[in-house]
């Protein structure tokens, strides 16, 4: 395997952000992945939300888990710190990352086999904990780097490239996200960049726990006949309940959106998020409906897409805590150590 | 014939009774005459209904370990253990009980001393409610003790003031409890015992604490910010302590906010994760755990190792292998902490003897770990971490500051031309970190448990691989350097013994005994892991030394062969793995056992 580095050299004319930057600036080294890997269109799509929001590239942190989505995050915004730590416990190191230092943008990647099987625990558990993070998972079915298993996500009766069929029931994330109370659910699929790029932009946004179930195929493994995580078989099969379209207060960025009913939901830092409801029964603020929908429309073999849920008014991790307003990693001595003084006093109590 | 502060009483219970406040009040007033007091609970894994011990040794010349032999004083009140609690009185000993119901025949024993009190006939007139009743029989019998014992009175009934404090209405029949017992013991029974107490001043400013109350104060006094854990006994105290205090002491006094986070985790595995995830992002985190808990974090330990971040975690060792007896004590885990996880991977040991070593190693483990890039692990166990030990008391140097290690801030990283996270710089095996999202520019790395080159890049090369392991050596040998040096006693003996952790509370009453038998050592207490220069010469400059573990593998004995490439015949264990903490008579009977069989001089022999 080979680390290339991507040449520094940008087109005179790339567009500029508000804080002076090109989407190169959000760019990180060339992929290793397959090519037409599905998890490379969500690391391009996390590029653009990320530029087109005129974040500062260095002040996030990308925590993964293990398998081909996790080694993504070397893939993009190569200004910030990256851990790629291990399989299936990205939620813990990311509460860690984010308890130390709750100014910093946190984005974890993770994929089907470190979220639904070995990271179960744990993806459950940092929902109940709000954790303010956008959290995205490559959704392919598949264990890509050991080379095809089953993963807990794929449909029961999808096959293998081997033509064996998958014995056991899906767990679907998205839906789970939904039950355990995370404030902001959404489902894209890795080539709907119309789609996913003002989901990603508003779970960057979203104060909480944001997650983002990203249907992203395996062209290696998982994108045959039978296979119900394929190109194909998504497009086919998926069907869109929301557009979203994200505005900053300053600017509007615009985007060819379907037409339909709109509706505008305030973000915590003063930003809009505005939803096009294409099912006008459908409501983002419903989560017993959101959930009982995605549910249903499974049964019939189809994926929901677009925003599920979200709560404008959610709580994070930090909130809960009653910390500080300043990264808990920027206190010092006189903040933190008591002095001797009132380690006499403790003593006495021991006395 | 009387003798005076020196015996050890146990009381027998059942567990959720409400004896463990009265118990605790009865070593506190003898702590308070100036006694030097030992205290130790020996528990059931279980909440209600199964027996439990508690046991206090008072010894005016200061030796603190568990004594064998059976106890001076039985104060029975568990009819379930009754037969066993009888049996354990030394001969010329005292049985207290409740003598409601006369002892059965086939229970008494000639050569013990009765103490008979009828304990419900004398509440159930003045206490009506049935639970009442129970909770102040505790406190009937500590009256009689005090009695029987020749307690300062005073003592205990100041102790009840500040305990009650704040429910006055607690104070009066508490009070009235006491004085029933004291009347008739007064009146009915020999007081005060040939066995008694008198006021000495034998504890200077000594205080009487819990490791693990010392743990959870160190990591506040040594800056930590996030606190990560998973409850697991005997563990749990630690981070409750370090909570309890930091919500008064960490509170921000404008805006009333808390300056550290601590979360209750769903496993170990999340604790270390959420640790090390902390440790990577710039904050001083621990977690605290105990055996299983160390087998759960050890992928994620191996990690922090190779990924060279900081973390500190507290191991209160228990009996194991496996849950094995999760109540009781052991020193068990130092093979699995020091050697944690897959791969080649060491990791830096502390051992606190003391709860104030507890509180300093706790303290120092934040700046070890920043210094070193790595996970510190305090090796501390239930003995010390769940009794109330004597102790120093605990100190802060006010002008000391926090080390925070090699970190580069944004005006350093621009005076750096290239910066190499694995770069070593300066040879000490430590590359120079930046936390995340210091500079836009520059310093920004990935890190991985993955190969990789001194500028944080991915590879696979053989070359660049073991270069980075080499180094990671480089580092232990820093590491030797800067843990707490041994504790070194020398007389020039022939022959020395080792020893660390909790297996220093009998020690110098099993020097002692063996002097007594013309038995001499120099004596070393190992500190911290890797070990230092002067643990090797110790064991060069004798001709044997023995090792106290309390395990059945000789764990510090093998760390010992094993780093040192020591010739293993001239390490001699001592061993004693039976849940209880290791007593003399244990150390000082197995040296005297190598000694006759191996038929090596004894002093006595060869002045004679």
């Amino acid at each position: 395997m080979t680390f290339v580095t991507k040449p520094r050299v940008h087109h005179p004319k790339l567009p500029v952000n508000e804080i002076g930057l090109t989407r190169r600036d959000y760019e990180g080294p060339v992929s290793t992945l397959c090519a037409g890997c599905g998890h490379d269109s969500v690391s391009a799509a996390i590029v653009q939300a990320c530029a087109e929001l005129s974040l500062p590239p260095h002040k996030f942190a990308k925590i993964s888990g293990i398998g081909c989505s996790s080694k993504t995050p070397s893939y993009f915004l190569s200004k910030s710190h990256g851990f790629n730590s291990v399989h299936g416990r990205m939620p813990s190191v990311a509460t860690g990352a984010n308890l130390a230092n709750r100014e910093l943008h946190c984005i974890g990647v993770s994929g089907d086999g470190d979220t639904a099987s070995i990271g179960l625990g744990q993806f459950a558990h940092i929902v109940r904990r709000r954790i303010n993070m956008l959290y995205v998972v490559d959704n392919n079915g598949t264990y890509g780097l050991t080379k095809g298993q089953f993963s807990a996500t794929n449909d029961k009766g999808s096959t293998s490239k081997k033509g064996l069929p998958n014995l056991y029931e899906p767990i679907d994330v998205a839906s789970l996200a939904l039950q355990i109370g995370a404030s902001f659910v959404a489902r894209s699929f890795s080539g709907d960049k119309r789609q996913l790029v003002p989901l990603i932009k508003a779970g960057l946004m979203h104060k909480g726990f944001a997650f983002i179930d990203v249907i992203s195929p395996c062209v290696a493994f998982n994108n045959h006949n039978g296979s119900t995580k394929s190109y194909d078989y998504v497009r086919d099969h998926s069907e869109t309940v929301t557009v979203s379209d994200f505005f900053l207060p300053q600017e509007e960025i615009t985007v060819d959106y379907d037409p339909g009913t709109s509706e505008e939901v305030h973000m915590p830092d003063g930003s809009t998020l505005r939803l096009h409801k294409l099912d006008e029964g459908f409501d983002v603020h419903d989560r017993v409906g959101s959930l009982n929908y995605v549910q249903s429309r499974q049964a019939e073999g189809e994926v929901v897409t677009g925003l599920l849920y979200v709560d404008p008014d959610a709580s994070d991790c930090h909130e809960i805590l009653d910390t500080v307003q300043r990264p808990l990693n920027e206190l010092e001595e006189a903040e933190l150590c008591p002095g001797n003084d009132t380690l006499q006093a403790i003593n006495e109590s021991f006395r | 014939m009387t003798t005076y502060n020196d015996f050890v009483i146990r009381f027998a219970n059942v567990n959720g009774s409400g004896s463990a406040s009265a118990n605790g009040m009865f070593a506190k007033a003898l702590f308070r005459m100036g006694l030097p007091v030992a205290t130790r609970n020996i528990f059931p894994s279980n909440i209600q209904g199964l027996p439990t011990w508690f046991e206090v040794r008072v010894s005016e010349k200061g030796y603190l370990g568990r004594r064998e032999g059976g106890v001076d004083i039985m104060v029975a009140m568990n009819a379930e253990t009754f037969v066993e609690d009888v049996a354990s009185v030394k001969p010329g000993g005292f049985l207290v009980f409740d003598n409601t119901k006369p002892l059965a025949t086939h229970l008494k024993r000639d050569d013990i001393t009765e103490i008979g009190i009828p304990l419900t006939d004398l509440l159930l007139p003045v206490f009506t409610d049935i639970k009442q009743r129970g909770l102040f029989k505790n406190i009937t019998y500590l009256g009689a003790l005090a009695a029987l014992l020749n307690i300062e009175f005073d003592v205990i009934t100041g102790m009840v003031a500040t305990q009650y404090k704040g429910k006055d209405a607690l104070i009066a029949p508490n009070i009235q409890a006491l004085e029933i017992g004291r009347n008739y013991a007064q009146q009915y029974l020999p007081c005060p015992l040939p066995c008694q107490v008198k006021r000495a001043d034998a504890i200077g400013d000594k205080i009487m604490i819990d490791g693990n109350m010392a743990c959870g104060l160190g990591a506040i006094y040594g800056g930590a910010t996030v606190c990560a854990w998973y409850p697991i006994t005997p563990s749990t105290s630690v981070a409750e302590a370090f909570e309890q205090h930091a919500n008064k002491l960490r509170v921000d006094p404008e805006c009333g906010r808390r300056r550290f986070a601590i979360v209750q985790a769903e496993d170990e595995l999340s604790a270390i994760g959420i640790v090390i995830g902390a440790g990577w992002n710039g904050a001083r985190s621990f977690t605290a755990t105990s055996g299983p808990g160390v087998s759960l974090m050890t992928e994620f330990l191996g990690l922090a190792y190779f990924a060279e971040i900081p973390a500190v975690l507290i191991d209160v060792q228990r009996s194991g292998p496996s849950t094995g007896m999760p109540t009781r004590t052991q020193q068990g885990d130092l093979i699995s902490s020091a050697y944690a996880s897959h791969g080649d991977t060491k990791h830096v040991l502390l051992f606190p003897s003391t709860p104030k070593e507890c509180f300093d190693f706790t303290a120092d483990a934040f700046d070890l770990a920043d210094r070193l890039q790595t996970p510190i692990i305090l090796m501390t166990d239930l003995e010390l971490g769940m009794n109330d030990n004597l102790s120093e008391p605990l100190e802060w140097d006010d002008s000391r500051t926090y080390d925070r290690g090699k970190v580069l801030d944004a005006d350093d990283l621009e005076k750096v031309e290239r910066f190499g996270r694995y770069l070593d710089v300066d040879g000490d095996g430590i590359g120079f970190r930046t936390y995340p999202g210091t500079h836009p520019e520059k310093g920004a790395f990935f890190t991985r448990g993955t190969s990789r080159d001194e500028y944080a890049a991915y590879t696979e090369s053989p070359e660049v691989y073991e270069q980075n392991m080499e180094r990671l050596l480089v580092k232990w040998q820093t590491a030797a350097t800067l843990v707490p040096k041994a504790e070194i006693h020398s007389t020039d003996q022939r022959a020395g013994i080792l020893f660390y952790g909790t297996s220093a509370l009998p020690m110098q009453e099993a020097l002692d005994l063996l002097a007594d038998e013309g038995i001499y050592l120099d004596t070393l207490r190992v500190r911290g892991f890797p070990f230092g220069e002067e643990v090797y010469e110790f064991i060069d400059k004798h001709d044997f030394v023995f090792v106290v573990d309390q395990n059945r593998d000789g764990q510090m004995k093998t760390l010992l062969i094993t780093e040192g490439e020591l010739d293993p015949a001239k390490l001699i264990s001592v061993l004693y793995f039976g849940g209880l903490s290791i007593s003399a008579d244990t150390i000082q009977s197995q040296v005297s056992e190598y000694f006759t069989a191996q038929k090596l001089p004894r002093l006595t022999e060869v002045k004679s």
